[in-house]
């Protein structure tokens, strides 16, 4: 079970690869997106995701460049291109995958409390807004793992 | 290493998968969807067609790519192979295990 909190596009594909890796290998997965995961999942943000240039030591350029109007844009473009040339799916079509593939999502009902959301802000693959102790409930079985990105 | 299936002896790896695809018919693969708790219907055989026609062509396999091929969707092919399907499917046809992370 992945408790996906961030938005920068890194964390996303990484919480997406595991996944849905998971379920391929016939391994049980779901994502429990919470704070800033919860741009992953709105219809309007999800492929409005960003790499982050600032504070990323991994970008190797000054912390101040990163900061400068556009840098973040061409950096996101840049690894979006990277990502389609190994076949990797944009975030929406990734999200069907997910679904299809038998992976559970869910939304975190505190944080779309605090963020106003609606369900309808949420794309249609989500099952539902779940509260901690639900999730709690959903991972209180033998063997199941919790990783938080 | 050599292993009997379908009372032909073939080269196997240490997970199970044909070394040499030369090797594989029909029956061998019956034998392994057998070993591995499936039985083969005519939808599991087009999967396993569309596997080889990818493999003839030298195109690595992916989810991604099952959910493009318009042979079948990712759930159908979940439900068909469960427990792994590209792993699954891959074995019974006889070709290598994918490499591809997605």
């Amino acid at each position: 079970m992945f408790i996906l909190s961030k938005a920068t596009i890194e964390n996303v594909y990484a919480a997406f690869i595991m996944a849905n890796g998971a379920r391929m290998e016939g391994i049980e997965s779901e994502i429990f997106f919470t704070f800033f995961g919860l741009e992953a999942i709105q219809k309007k943000k999800l492929e409005h995701l960003h790499v982050a240039t600032v504070g990323n030591p991994a970008m190797h350029i000054p912390t101040m460049l990163g900061g400068l109007p556009g840098v973040e844009a061409l950096a996101t473009r840049m690894m979006k291109s990277e990502m389609e040339k190994l076949d990797i799916p944009p975030v929406s079509e990734f999200l069907e995958i997910l679904s299809d593939s038998g992976c559970r999502l869910w939304a975190c009902k505190l944080a779309v409390d605090m963020f106003h959301l609606k369900e309808e802000d949420l794309i249609d693959e989500i099952e539902g807004v779940l509260t901690i102790g639900d999730f709690y409930g959903r991972a209180d079985q033998d063997g199941t793992q919790l990783l938080f990105i | 290493m050599r292993k009997l299936i379908a009372h032909t002896e073939v080269e196997v790896n240490e997970e199970g998968y044909l070394t040499d695809f030369s090797q594989w018919t029909k029956e061998v693969g019956e034998c392994i969807a057998d070993e591995n708790g499936i039985c083969l219907t005519d939808r599991h055989w087009e999967v396993i067609e569309y596997i080889h026609e990818k493999y003839s062509c030298e195109e690595p396999l992916s989810i991604r790519g099952i959910k493009k091929s318009g042979v079948i969707d990712i759930k159908e092919f979940y439900k068909l192979f469960p427990g792994g399907p590209l792993k699954k499917a891959t074995m019974i046809a006889g070709i290598p295990k994918p490499k591809s992370c997605i």
